[in-house]
């Protein structure tokens, strides 16, 4: 019983978005279905909230590793979740001035110094150690030199090269990936439909 | 008191704290990448409940027009299923939610997924050779197909890599190193412009503020 419940529940809803592709009487099932599927995968949000808050403040009581930091990570998200609670988000509310002065230019930067971080971490790890990494580094120098002003500069053809890369190569590799991985899903699929693959199942003891 | 010079400076310091982990780890980053982490969960905490949950469920069980549909309880109790997973005693009943959640999406993926993923990749390179152009895109569309097949054997390992398929997957991994070449190249180039972004607005609206123009 333990298993019989949710590997029928996994098993109904997977037939029904299957059948609701090809039968069309079932359409309507599926689009519910899908709606279901929206708000419950929604309620996850709050499990990580939860699980932040947790770990703050477990780090406060036993005195972990930077925990004088921690009240602020608790603050800044009190702050947002009040404000968006009482005021609403609309344009000109405190939520969407904390949002835009303070939540944008922060997830700007830290994206921003990502670019040192993985052009430095390309260096070490594309060294040119064969002709097959040597490609790869000069496939991504002329997209890279293909999207600035100085790549044009340089020579006229540097952006249309750049642009052939994009379009046929990595076309070419990118479709490959997307079309293994889309045998791997269905295969996976398909084994979770049919209760083989339960792992999904497990850690909830 | 001007918001909008406040609202400069706010980002301007948060910014540059962020920033300065650049020189080394330092308090200033510590403190703004753990207020970045609070805020930013509860940016999409309040997102979904505004976006999500309101629209696509609480005003399906409860109409303006008036009246409740019940059914609308069944997605709500599951949703309040899958957060009791934190409360251990009680986590074996998040199995449920979960169980609709894979099963939906391994629903969803054997079709729409397979149809978009697979199908209309297979069928987009397809083309006829001499399609358009002249021999630029006959060359073109050679490498396209030749490098989707090669990097498909690539990826099929019920065979060994030996003779024919061996050779055929080389030139597999060959495309696909141009492939992650250009992908990484894109990545770098993204990154790149929020940072022209974040300098822009430090040089041009921050220090504008304190009479620096430059």
């Amino acid at each position: 019983m333990r298993l019989f419940v949710p590997l029928t529940i996994t098993f109904v809803a997977g037939i029904i978005m299957i059948l609701q592709f090809f039968v069309p009487a079932t359409q309507s099932m599926g689009e519910s279905l899908q709606e279901w599927y929206m708000i419950v995968a929604s309620f996850a949000i709050f499990i990580g909230a939860a699980n932040l808050l947790q770990v703050h403040a477990h780090r406060i009581r036993f005195k972990g590793r930077n925990w004088k930091y921690s009240p602020v990570t608790i603050v800044g998200f009190t702050a947002m979740v009040l404000t968006g609670l009482i005021f609403g988000i609309e344009k000109g509310t405190p939520f969407n001035f904390l949002f835009l002065e303070m939540v944008a230019p922060m997830s700007a930067t830290m994206f921003s110094l990502l670019a040192f971080f993985v052009a430095s971490a390309a260096f070490r790890a594309f060294r040119a150690s064969n002709w097959r990494a040597t490609l790869l580094l000069i496939s991504a120098f002329v997209v890279m030199l293909g999207r600035v002003p100085i790549g044009a500069m340089i020579w006229d053809r540097i952006p249309l090269i750049s642009e052939w890369i994009m379009q046929v190569p990595n076309l070419a590799g990118q479709r490959a990936v997307m079309i293994g991985a889309a045998m791997g899903m269905v295969a996976t699929s398909l084994r979770m439909i049919f209760g083989i693959e339960r792992s999904y199942l497990g850690g909830a003891d | 008191m001007n918001w909008t010079i406040f609202g400069i400076w706010l980002g301007a310091l948060l910014s540059l704290s962020l920033y300065s982990f650049l020189y080394k780890d330092n308090p200033f980053y510590k403190f703004a990448e753990h207020l970045f982490v609070g805020m930013s969960a509860g940016y999409w905490v309040i997102y979904t409940i505004k976006n999500v949950l309101i629209p696509n469920w609480w005003e399906n069980l409860l109409p303006a027009e008036g009246g409740m549909q019940p059914i609308w309880l069944i997605p709500g109790i599951l949703g309040i299923f899958m957060v009791l997973r934190i409360v251990p005693k009680l986590a074996s009943l998040s199995r449920m939610s979960l169980s609709l959640i894979v099963g939906t999406g391994a629903g969803l993926t054997m079709t729409a997924m397979f149809q978009t993923n697979a199908l209309a990749q297979v069928n987009g390179t397809i083309v006829a050779l001499g399609q358009g152009g002249g021999w630029f895109n006959w060359v073109s569309n050679i490498i396209m197909v030749t490098g989707v097949v090669c990097g498909l054997v690539y990826f099929f390992f019920s065979k060994a890599h030996t003779g024919i398929v061996g050779r055929t997957a080389n030139v597999g991994i060959t495309i696909l190193m141009v492939a992650f070449g250009a992908s990484f190249g894109y990545t770098v180039m993204a990154r790149i412009s929020l940072l022209i972004g974040q300098t822009q607005f430090l040089l041009f609206e921050w220090l504008p503020t304190m009479g620096i123009h430059l």
